[in-house]
């Protein structure tokens, strides 16, 4: 047959063609959502390349699971995911085409990133007439920076597991970054000390970890139920306890949808405050810390101003 | 939050309690006897104010050396407990299935309309197309999927029916097992499943963008697309962009085969089906498939794929069957997307097929080469959160190929090449990815038609369980 001869010449002139990319840094790692990605670049250092799958500026519940994807993974040495179900609509089937050992559940280059962390709002039952809640848990837990230094611990343990002979580096960057998280947690916890107690206003249970953290309220949620749309006469209750409350600033995250959040902080003069839970999404947030210290900066801003 | 309200509280109780103390026990123990209270107060008072005077200088002595100098170990965040390392109750894997061993869902997709035509799978050749006026039970699809052990996944996906006549109907669509771990970019499947032959024949009818199937899948793998039981090796090439070679070598007989050996009795191109021995790998199904990807820029990517299906057929001893399909996706979705919109994503998909009839036993008919053509091209438009709006093309047809007398309409039998065109623009609400709600309207024109043919339908689909995660 033909095409039988045909088609495995052609693969193979193909694989030929197809060099390796330069000299590569001694991990390959591939994070999920871009905060991983921060911190693996904070903890590797040049020690790691790291690739992101989703892009800082979307919704990450809803990521396509691009082919270009699956040769990152194929190649990857680590995969850092949240694990409380965020990824599950898209990670499986690139787990699945990238065929990677390595990177495998239970293997040692699978990071689960949630492993180790106290999750909230796990629900009572699996229940979807609550809307999209993830058994799991609130999968927004790196919002709080203590939970970032649990994370960066994990990730220094396997990087150094893996890639033994950058210990000493891993553990030098571990340690420069927690003593900088350290001293910025004071620093934040300064700026956001005198609103303790204060509500605001989010579209979706993103901001739980960070509220809890900084002594925030953040219980009133765009959101009927997680996942679930805005319908008028929930905007209607949200708007009479904003008033009712005295609530001044709703967060929005770039991709929620902003005329929603607008109307709705128009009722009450309220502020509607630009931040986000990715590294990347905003301006100025590029790294971990300076996501942090641009959130903390604006919803303080947000509260001074706003009362 | 109350917890840390809470704590603060506590903890500022207990040290103004620690700090009460501390001046209690502090000097100017009175002693007895002593003549002037008011001096006694004066000089208490007056230790009092060095004994503050002495702290605050120390406080200060410590805030200035804090101020020059921080202190090198971390030290825990001063208005909330550090939270101590604890295994979270539960954590769901991606990929795995948290806490049962298999992942289990139910999908239903329902089917309610009405058509000009009143024989509907006249119209409609798909298996879990609308079938008749009125309500279709189109697909009630149960899917059990999970891990098996750390070299192989499982999924099985059984279908319950209910067919026009009102009888329950089952059907083991796919199950099959996939390798994770073989080196060098390998994976074997093996079991019973949807041939790798193009975009939509190895895809769900839950996952499909319209309420029925193309047209060319309908003429080339019959009802319920191409499938059988076989093995399929794949291979991730070493390459820069994404680009997979597939092998899949199936039995080439049975109902979801209909352009190959098919069912013994059945008829093509007006033949019947002869019964055929396997007597070497070249009577199975052989179907080759290359697809390469490029992202062309942050928000749109491509995937392109070749196929072909080779195969003996059913009308003979000679008989020999070769399909050929060029396929092709682009998406494009927003940066900032929301819930995965909005979206523009365009799929088009062209086959051919090659066929060659053996002569009848009894000589009636002789040997014939038929070649017809298909393809379609649809565009969906996800154009606000749960909101799709789409349209579709389709367009098969074929020449006569050695038949006598040329023209395809000459021959009853062969109405299976005749030309058809149908265009079909479609609305999709999802109140959920749950859940589906869409209308669809066919215009459908063909050279075997009196007149043209209008239907609507509309699908209610639902998704109870484990959530399915799609490939791009």
């Amino acid at each position: 047959m033909r095409s039988g001869k045909l088609l495995p010449s052609l693969l193979f002139a193909l694989a030929a063609t197809a060099a390796p990319s330069g000299a590569a840094a001694d991990l390959k790692v591939v994070a999920t959502t871009s905060e991983y990605a921060a911190l693996a670049t904070a903890v590797g250092g040049d020690r790691v390349a790291v690739t992101t799958i989703a892009k800082p500026t979307e919704d990450p519940h809803f990521v396509d699971a691009r082919p270009s994807q699956i040769v990152a993974m194929n190649r990857a040495d680590v995969l850092i995911e949240g694990g409380a179900e965020l990824e599950i609509g898209w990670l499986p089937p690139l787990l699945d085409g990238a065929r990677n050992p390595r990177i495998l559940v239970g293997a040692p280059g699978h990071v689960v990133a949630s492993e180790g962390i106290q999750l909230l709002d796990i629900p009572a039952a699996a229940d979807r007439s609550q809307g999209d809640t993830h058994l799991a848990g609130n999968p927004h837990f790196m919002l709080d920076p203590e939970n970032a230094r649990i994370v960066a611990t994990h990730l220094a343990r396997v990087f150094t597991a893996l890639d033994p002979a950058g210990k000493s580096a891993f553990a030098a960057n571990l340690e420069a970054f927690d003593s900088a998280l350290t001293a910025r947690m004071q620093e934040w916890s300064a700026a956001l000390a005198p609103f303790r107690g204060r509500q605001i206003v989010t579209y979706h249970p993103t901001w739980r970890y960070f509220c809890r953290r900084f002594g925030l309220e953040a219980n009133t949620f765009l959101e009927p139920k997680p996942g679930i749309p805005p319908s008028p006469p929930h905007l209607a209750a949200v708007i009479a306890k904003m008033a009712a409350e005295n609530i001044r600033v709703l967060l929005l995250e770039p991709y929620q949808p902003r005329k929603t959040a607008e109307s709705v902080a128009a009722h009450n003069g309220a502020r509607v405050v630009d931040v986000c839970q990715f590294p990347g999404a905003l301006p100025g947030t590029e790294t971990y810390l300076d996501l942090i210290d641009t959130n903390v900066k604006r919803i303080a801003g947000a509260l001074a101003g706003g009362n | 939050m109350k917890l840390n309200s809470l704590v603060a509280s506590a903890t500022f109780a207990a040290l103004s309690f620690a700090a009460a103390g501390g001046a209690q026990s502090s000097p100017a123990a009175p002693a007895a006897g002593q003549p002037d209270p008011v001096a006694q107060l004066r000089r208490e008072i007056d230790d009092l104010r060095a004994d503050y005077a002495q702290r605050i200088a120390a406080l200060e002595a410590r805030l200035a050396a804090l101020a020059e100098a921080p202190p090198p170990a971390p030290t825990p965040p001063p208005v909330a407990p550090v939270e101590t390392p604890a295994p979270a109750p539960v954590t769901v894997l991606s990929g795995a299935g948290g806490k049962n061993y298999l992942n289990l869902s139910l999908d239903g997709l329902f089917a309610a309309g009405a058509s000009t035509a009143p024989d509907v799978p006249a119209l409609e050749p798909g298996g879990h197309d609308p079938a008749q006026r009125g309500f279709t039970v189109q697909n009630l699809e149960m899917v059990l999927e999970g891990a098996v052990d750390p070299y192989f996944r499982a999924q099985a996906n059984v279908i319950l029916q209910i067919s026009p006549e009102g009888e329950s109907v089952v059907e083991l669509e796919e199950a099959y097992a996939t390798t994770t771990s073989l080196p060098h970019g390998f994976q074997l499947k093996v079991g019973q499943f949807f041939t790798e032959f193009g975009r939509l024949n190895p895809s769900h009818p839950h996952a499909w963008d319209f309420v029925d199937q193309p047209l060319v899948n309908g003429r080339f793998f019959g009802g319920d697309g191409l499938r059988s039981v076989g093995a399929r090796i794949s291979w991730l090439l070493p390459t820069n962009f994404y680009s997979e070679a597939y092998l899949t070598l199936q039995n080439s007989q049975g109902e979801t085969l209909s352009s190959f050996r098919s069912v013994p009795g059945e008829s093509l191109f007006g033949r019947e089906i002869v019964e055929r021995e396997v007597k070497s790998v070249s009577d199975l199904l052989l179907a080759p498939r290359y697809a390469a990807s490029f992202d062309l820029s942050d928000t749109q990517t491509l995937l392109v794929g070749a196929s072909a299906a080779l195969g003996p057929n059913g009308t003979g001893e000679n008989g020999k069957t070769r399909i050929y399909g060029v396929d092709g996706f682009w998406k494009w979705k927003a940066a900032n997307a929301f819930k995965g919109f909005p979206f523009v994503k365009v799929q088009g998909e062209l086959m051919y097929r090659d066929l060659y009839a053996d002569a009848s036993p009894d000589g009636a008919q002789p040997s014939a080469s038929f070649d017809d053509w298909g393809g379609y091209l649809q565009i969906n438009w996800g154009f606000k959160p749960g909101y799709v709006a789409g349209l579709r093309f389709d367009s098969v047809g074929g020449d006569s190929g050695g038949l006598e007398g040329g023209d395809p309409t000459d021959n009853p039998d062969t109405d299976a090449l005749r030309r058809r065109i149908r265009l079909s623009p479609v609305l999709t609400w999802f109140p959920t990815e749950y859940s589906k709600l869409r209308l669809q309207y066919n215009f459908d024109r063909g050279d075997a038609f009196v007149d043209d043919e209008h239907s609507l339908w509309l699908q209610l689909e639902f998704l109870l369980g484990a959530h399915s995660a799609h490939k791009f």
